[in-house]
């Protein structure tokens, strides 16, 4: 029995590592071509190993594409995407969860709608209002469709329904406002339910291809998705310096992602749950 | 208070996400020229549409992707979550590698995967020539298997995101039932086809709903593996590839906006289809 058992363990381990090796291979090989110089690029059989890392390919795609400013352009819509659209969304799902008012069925019924229809019919026409507000080439362009999200409403919205109403019962005779008990009562118990949603606007705001690609067409205004896919333009055949490129792109969210490993799994694992 | 405390935000998720609905619905009955002046035109777009063969292969292609890609994803994304729901160390490891493909920014995806899949030079030929298989294969610019690496690529992304919420879905699964199931004598088959896969019943669903529609929104990786150029394009183009297309390079704002129309019909279908489905096979306790 026991021997079977170990058996079975070994089984699922080389299962499993060989899933993970296909999961990172592509990763290993962006990183070990990012190193090598065209003619090592091109070997049949393909070499492994660069025989000399070469860092000049690094040089090279970060001297011919702002990358300085691909990462503030970047950053900036995260975290302007991440503060508004938890603080709108929590507010608009603290109002469905524990507030009555006319209209909130419609209202949280609209919401649901929203979750369900694919992002690109928003697509034209958020591209014209951002047009005729004179905003494109911008981080107010990048940041506005984020700016609330139907989603995030119906996240929180699970978070706060869980927790009691005799809370806000209970503050209100203590003379606090709506505003008091959302703030200092509501908002810290839904932590964990914040985070899932911070983590997961930061990662979807990251990955955005369309709508970046759309609304800022200069240079010093692009993401580093959007910028990236310009690199490709310049560099058709050099793989090396668009591996490079590669690497410096994702760099970022890879090490946050080592380093937060715990919440980004668990955050993502509550949004798909019930 | 509390009304207006909520009103301001109604009011600009409404502004942001309901108007606009409205509005491509509007365009899409228009002919948009490229200064911005319109003339209403019917439904001149949808008539246009329909006798468009381009929109009948995007359509095909976005089915056919969809098809293929999300049963395959699904079921390797199960298959994985219940080797890992096993009292095996390390899980947290694999865990982590598998979502790895979902943190990286689809351009650098698309690209890594452009110089796997490349005829000469890449990793993917040279593995299958190692293997045996001396064909040398033309995945990006053969019109009959380009859109298969779409959904190689389709695949790795997606297989670490539904084990992730597959997982967290075992993991809520009571131990005694498996070891009831034990005591009655019922082997790891029987277990998982009578307590793991209808206790799993409602993540399933949700990732097979989530997954279709992802999978028929399918664009950043056809965007950026295939240049306009490619001869292929015209065999992997999908619907949303289409009306940004029309939209932002050709912009033709109200043409495209009828294709992204019928998308959101096609999507709403396919979803109302899967909800009523759900009756059939889904267990909620």
């Amino acid at each position: 029995m026991q021997t079977k058992m170990n058996k079975t363990t070994a089984l699922i381990h080389i299962v499993l590592i060989i899933g993970s090796l296909l999961m990172i291979v592509p990763f290993l090989w962006m990183v070990l071509t990012s190193g090598k110089t065209i003619s090592e690029s091109t070997q049949i059989p393909p070499q492994i190993l660069p025989e000399v890392f070469q860092l000049e390919n690094y040089k090279a795609v970060w001297n011919s594409l702002p990358f300085v400013s691909f990462y503030i352009n970047t950053g900036l819509m995260i975290a302007f995407r991440v503060l508004t659209s938890t603080i709108f969304s929590a507010m608009a799902a603290f109002a469905v969860a524990k507030l009555d008012f006319p209209g909130k069925n419609l209202f949280f019924g609209i919401v649901l709608t929203q979750m369900m229809i694919p992002s690109q019919i928003y697509l034209t026409p958020q591209y014209l209002l951002v047009q005729n507000l004179g905003l494109l080439n911008s981080i107010s362009a990048l940041v506005i469709p984020g700016i609330v999200s139907a989603f995030g409403t119906f996240l929180l919205r699970q978070f706060f329904i869980k927790l009691p109403d005799e809370l806000m019962e209970a503050a209100i005779i203590d003379g606090a406002t709506t505003w008091q008990v959302f703030c200092r009562i509501y908002m810290p118990l839904a932590r964990s339910g914040l985070v899932a949603l911070g983590i997961f606007t930061s990662l979807f705001a990251f990955k955005d291809l369309m709508w970046p690609l759309v609304v800022n067409m200069s240079q010093d205004k692009m993401t580093l998705s959007a910028g990236l896919a310009s690199l490709q333009g310049q560099f058709t055949t050099n793989y090396p310096q668009l591996m490079a490129g590669s690497v410096i792109a994702i760099i970022p969210m890879i090490i946050l992602y080592i380093l937060f490993q715990k919440q980004f799994i668990e955050g993502i694992a509550t949004t798909g749950g019930k | 208070m509390g009304l207006v405390f909520h009103r301001a935000d109604t009011d600009r998720a409404f502004d942001l996400n309901v108007i606009p609905l409205f509005q491509s619905l509007y365009m899409s009955f228009q002919s948009v020229s490229t200064f911005g002046t319109s003339t209403f035109v019917g439904l001149d777009n949808y008539l246009q549409m329909l006798q468009d063969p381009e929109f009948w292969q995007s359509l095909k292609n976005t089915f056919f992707y969809a098809a293929i890609q999300v049963p395959i994803t699904i079921v390797l994304s199960l298959f994985f979550a219940v080797l890992m729901n096993t009292k095996i160390k390390a899980v947290g490891l694999y865990r982590t590698i598998f979502f790895l493909p979902m943190i990286a920014a689809p351009a650098a995806v698309a690209m890594v995967w452009r110089w796997l899949f490349n005829s000469e030079y890449g990793l993917l030929n040279a593995v299958l020539d190692k293997l045996g298989y001396s064909g040398n294969i033309l995945w990006i610019t053969d019109p009959e298997v380009a859109i298969w690496s779409i959904i190689i690529v389709g695949i790795w992304t997606n297989v670490g995101y539904n084990m992730i919420l597959l997982l967290a879905g075992l993991k809520e699964i009571p131990k005694e039932y498996y070891e009831a199931a034990v005591v009655d004598g019922a082997g790891p088959l029987k277990q998982f086809f009578s307590i793991t896969l209808p206790l799993l019943s409602p993540q399933l669903f949700f990732v097979s709903v989530t997954s279709v529609i992802g999978a028929l929104q399918v664009f950043d990786i056809i965007f950026m593996m295939f240049d306009r150029t490619n001869l292929a394009l015209k065999s992997t183009q999908s619907l949303v590839y289409m009306f940004f297309n029309e939209s932002f390079v050709l912009n033709d704002k109200g043409y495209g906006s009828a294709v992204a129309i019928s998308l959101v019909l096609i999507i709403m279908a396919i979803t109302g289809i899967q909800l009523l489905a759900q009756k059939k096979w889904v267990t909620y306790d």
